[in-house]
């Protein structure tokens, strides 16, 4: 494309922020000046930034020439998806920043015997899991470090000869943060100690060096591999007044200690790649610790309050907790709840609470415990009630990833989920509808039972429990004609087992209003109905939402939950709410089923359109694609989707989505009632 | 002239009672030794619970070489009914014969039946147990409309790993309530060891590594793993150690590929290894 050209499309595609001062000359100028191929790239992806934020693409454009003088197609790409993250995540203002900082990304040129974080990543997480015994949080970023919520690792590692080393270090810079996190580095401000120092970057150099030194024996522990390669890092460099930080009483006090010391007076061995610090980190611990000290403190007191109405008016008891921990060698922590003297279970909430704080400070102080009672209530500190009641409240959210098919990419931990309680309907809609439909309830129930899997007796088998006498009579009359005696004379008891478990997730966004919400609740009670007759397990979940923040899921039936009077109560009460984010939803039920034992699992969505949200940009291809990456996900974890919508345009996407045959169109509303188990019944037999 | 009957043995006829003459090598992980005594001592049935591999099958024959009872073990398996455990009518030369199950043999041999992995088996196995299991103790025998009372030396113990299998495979309330239980959990770090050095003869930092490798894997559970890596797997490596194969390989043939066919989570466990030596 020539000048014109290009400043012409520019100023299409960035009109919204261009000005009188701000003009699309010079850009169009830098970008002809480029290859082809990279004019391509620049102006597709300036189309792709342009759905998140035209300023952000403005400052790509800008950005863009000089990057691709030096980067190559896969540098640049890192690049562009770390500054797109960073804008996720932190807004236009590190975003742009992010674009600015394209200097860092030069090492990265295309490198056979490159290590990069992306492909490296799961592994990684798995790795640091296996370490902490529960899943932290890893991303790639310029500056290898810990806020301690997340371990910040080099998006690209090449200052080794060959790939297996270069993946080394990934290994040994994760294990290295986490034993930060783990053995109390963060308990301190060291940002700030290091700060103070006249030279504030060799303070922090010497200090990691320290840091290194003190952890090292603590990860020879369990890691002796790792602990090896730390060593060698050191290069020989020991000296005797650092050797007191091998001592396991060692703190990150003593590293500061010596850094004092130290300052000036020595120099730590060059390292293959550079720990930094973040400033955030001792703040974030410390709330936290905080914020789970609160939420532990609520549990607790719950926890007792059911314990006194189950023990029932044993009130003179202390109600007082205790903790016994200990660390086994491998730094792995082990410990006890216990409710005046006696062990105690402790629920899920509680267990994380108190393995996060162990994390944090290696054992859960006394006053934690405390049930503070009524004095808490006086002191009534707003913040910390506020968090309190949410955890209480006992629905954690999840964080689900969210396919951009524009950037090819995942937006990481992008929707935020919450399972939300259905109140309870209006229970004479249940018998309206079974009246309503008493003859085909019946109908419904004869088909359905027709397939259950019931004991048959195989007559005439090998072997088996019992005689088959009409076989025995048989053989004997044929033996007295001179004829072989047979070999079948068994019969034996079969079980047709349907080993099949299904999750109906159902559509309660807006659109449903009226009519259809009628016939999806009417559906659900046939629905159940028939399926108690099958005896198939089955669960029942609405979803809608507003926005990625707030994606809800309302279970009506858990897979555990018989059908009864409150599952009856749900269906009655499922009512329209918001939108279809289908790609949040699809991941939580698909995970909620994958979690059951079953042969064939089955997923089906009762839907009346496309995937659509409020405002940011689900509608369209965006939302569709990322349905149909959620449902790929789902197929590989062995899910079977199948999708019954009424939404008579359902032809132009849902085989792309589902699949030519993994859909069904149910064109009159009122006919979902019946349809939906008819479906089921076809579907599973 | 007669039917041949070869697969209809091989099939009822599983396990023979055992007497265990041989002391087998078990290392107590707490009081079950004493706490199983007592039930039998009782003639209160015994529930096993505990992942794979800890130990409850060795448990259960060191108990029976201590108590000098034999041993009838079945492996429970989804097709197993109750006539399986019974007995049930075979035909030979024009004529019906019965056959014992192994309950019914454990019932009059006076000996100790381990129902290996109960849930397993069809619900219906739960008619024969149940007048067993509680102060009953009876077998009923209905084909031949018999009604065997069990001797106190009679011991009935299931297994039951509750990790796994799904709340809809769970046991009945009204079968576990009629059993003791004795739990099992993977060994205390150093009782382990010691477990990994006599079955194998490994050296005490071999068997040491292998134990924290246990550990980090048991920290994935639920995060990609469905179950860590069990005693049984460690003593598998350290035979496999001790035989010559390096270290790598064998955690990587007999702990990883154990335990995950997902490329990712294998990389992740010989990384592991790698770094456990
Ligand atoms: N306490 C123990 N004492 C001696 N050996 C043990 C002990 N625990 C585990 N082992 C070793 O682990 C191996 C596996 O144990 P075992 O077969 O008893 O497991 P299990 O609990 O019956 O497993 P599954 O549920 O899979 O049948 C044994 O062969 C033995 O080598
Ligand atoms: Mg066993």
């Amino acid at each position: 494309m020539d000048v014109k050209a290009l400043q012409q499309r520019l100023d299409y595609l960035l009109g919204p922020v261009l000005s009188a001062r701000r003009g699309t000359e010079a850009l169009a100028q830098a970008i002809a000046a480029l290859e082809e191929q990279q004019q391509a790239f620049v102006l597709h992806w300036i189309e792709v930034i342009d759905r998140s934020n035209y300023e952000l693409a403005y400052q790509f454009a800008a950005a863009a020439p000089a990057a691709l003088q030096r980067l190559d197609e896969t540098a640049a790409r890192t690049w562009l998806l770390d500054a797109l993250d960073r804008y996720d995540r932190e807004g236009l203002h590190s975003g742009t920043r992010a674009l600015q900082d394209h200097a860092a990304y030069t090492g990265i040129a295309d490198h056979a015997q490159a290590a990069s974080f992306e492909q490296h990543a799961n592994v990684l997480r798995l790795f640091v899991c296996g370490l902490a015994g529960r899943p932290l949080q890893l991303e790639s970023a310029a500056v290898t470090c810990t806020d301690t919520d997340t371990l910040y690792l080099p998006s690209r590692i090449t200052v080794m000869p060959s790939a297996a080393e270069n993946f080394n270090i990934y290994k040994v810079l994760a294990t290295l943060l986490w034993a930060q996190n783990r053995f109390g580095s963060h308990r301190s401000d060291l940002a700030a100690a290091c700060a103070a120092y006249p030279d504030p970057q060799y303070a922090t150099a010497l200090l990691m060096h320290l840091e290194t030194l003190r952890l090292t024996p603590r990860i020879a522990a369990a890691l002796p591999g790792i602990a090896r390669q730390l060593v060698a890092w050191q290069n020989g460099a020991t000296d005797a007044r650092c050797a007191p930080l091998a001592q396991p009483e060692a703190t990150v006090e003593h590293s500061l200690a010596l850094l004092a010391d130290l300052y000036g007076r020595y120099e730590p061995p060059p390292q293959p790649w550079r720990i930094m610090l973040h400033t955030e980190a001792r703040s974030r611990r410390d709330a936290r610790v905080q914020r789970e000290r609160g939420e532990l403190a609520a549990l607790l007191a719950q926890l007792l309050e059911g314990q006194q109405q189950q023990g029932g008016g044993d009130d003179d008891a202390a109600g007082r907790f205790s903790i016994d921990s200990s660390t086994a060698a491998d730094g792995s922590a082990e410990y006890t709840l216990k409710l005046d003297g006696r062990p105690l279970e402790a629920p899920r909430a509680v267990a994380e609470r108190i393995e996060s704080l162990l994390q944090d400070l290696g054992e859960i102080p006394d006053d934690y415990l405390l049930n503070e009672g009524e004095d808490a209530d006086k002191t009534g500190d707003d913040e910390s009630s506020l968090t309190v009641g949410e955890a209480s409240a006992g629905n954690p959210p999840f964080h689900y990833d969210e396919w951009d098919c524009r950037r090819r990419h995942y937006r990481r931990h992008w929707c935020t989920l919450r399972e939300v309680e259905l109140k309870p309907g209006d229970s004479s809609f249940i018998d309206a509808t079974l009246a309503r439909y008493r003859p085909q309830v019946q109908q419904l129930k004869r088909s359905f039972e027709a397939l259950r899997g019931e004991d048959r007796r195989l007559r005439r088998q090998h072997h088996g429990d019992d005689i088959d006498f009409d076989a025995v009579i048989d053989a004997r009359i044929g033996l007295r004609n001179g004829v072989e005696m047979p070999e079948r004379l068994f019969t034996r008891r079969h079980k047709a087992e349907r080993d099949l478990a299904a999750l109906f997730m159902v559509d309660m966004s807006g659109s449903t209003k009226g009519w259809i919400n009628e016939a999806e609740r009417e559906a659900l009670v046939m629905l159940c109905e028939a399926l108690e007759v099958l005896g198939d397990r089955y669960a029942i979940y609405g979803f809608s939402g507003v926005t990625r923040q707030r994606c809800e899921i309302y279970p009506v039936k858990r897979f555990d939950q018989p059908y009864d009077a409150a599952v009856r109560g749900r269906i009655a009460g499922i009512t329209p709410r918001d939108y279809t984010r289908m790609g949040a939803a699809i991941r939580h039920l698909s995970t909620v089923l994958s979690a059951v034992e079953a042969r064939t699992r089955l997923l089906v969505t009762l839907s009346d359109g496309k995937p659509d949200d409020y405002s940011d940009h689900y509608r369209g291809e965006y939302g569709i694609e990322d349905t149909r990456q959620a449902l790929l996900e789902a197929h590989h974890a062995g899910v079977r989707p199948f999708c019954i919508t009424i939404d008579h345009q359902a032809r132009d996407y849902l085989p792309h989505l589902y699949g030519p045959a993994r859909w069904t169109l149910v064109d009159q509303v009122e006919k979902l009632p019946l349809k939906v188990a008819e479906i089921y019944l076809a579907l599973s037999s | 002239m007669t039917a041949t009957l070869t697969p209809l043995h091989s099939k009822i006829l599983p396990a023979e009672a055992r007497i265990i003459e041989q002391q087998p090598y078990y290392q107590p992980l707490g009081d079950e030794v004493a706490l199983f005594e007592a039930a039998c001592a009782n003639q209160l049935p015994v529930l096993l619970k505990g992942p794979t591999g800890c130990g409850k099958t060795r448990f259960i024959e060191y108990m029976a070489w201590r108590l000098k009872r034999p041993l009838i073990t079945v492996a429970c398996h989804d097709d197993l009914t109750a006539a399986d455990l019974v007995g049930r009518y075979l035909i030979t030369n024009n004529e019906t014969t019965w056959i014992d199950g192994p309950l019914t043999r454990a019932v009059r041999a006076g000996a100790l039946c381990y129902l290996d992995e109960i849930v397993e088996a069809r619900r219906d196995t739960t008619v024969v147990i149940h007048p067993l299991a509680d102060d009953r103790r009876m077998l009923p025998v209905e084909k031949r409309g018999e009604l065997l009372q069990a001797p106190p030396e009679f011991a009935l113990v299931l297994s039951y790993n509750p990790g796994y299998q799904s709340v809809l495979k769970d046991l009945k309330p009204s079968t576990r309530q009629r059993f003791v239980a004795i739990e099992f959990r993977y060994p205390e770090a150093a009782t382990e060891e010691t477990i990994i050095r006599s079955e194998s003869g490994c050296d005490a930092a071999t068997a040491s590594a292998l134990v924290r490798l246990a550990q980090l894997t048991r920290n994935l559970k639920g995060n990609g793993l469905d179950e860590g890596a069990s005693t049984r797997l460690l003593v598998h490596a350290a035979k496999l150690i001790m035989r010559g194969v390096s270290p790598s390989s064998s955690c990587h043939g007999a702990i990883a590929e154990a335990l995950s066919d997902d490329p990712e989570m294998l990389r992740t466990l010989d990384e592991f290894a790698a770094s456990v030596f």
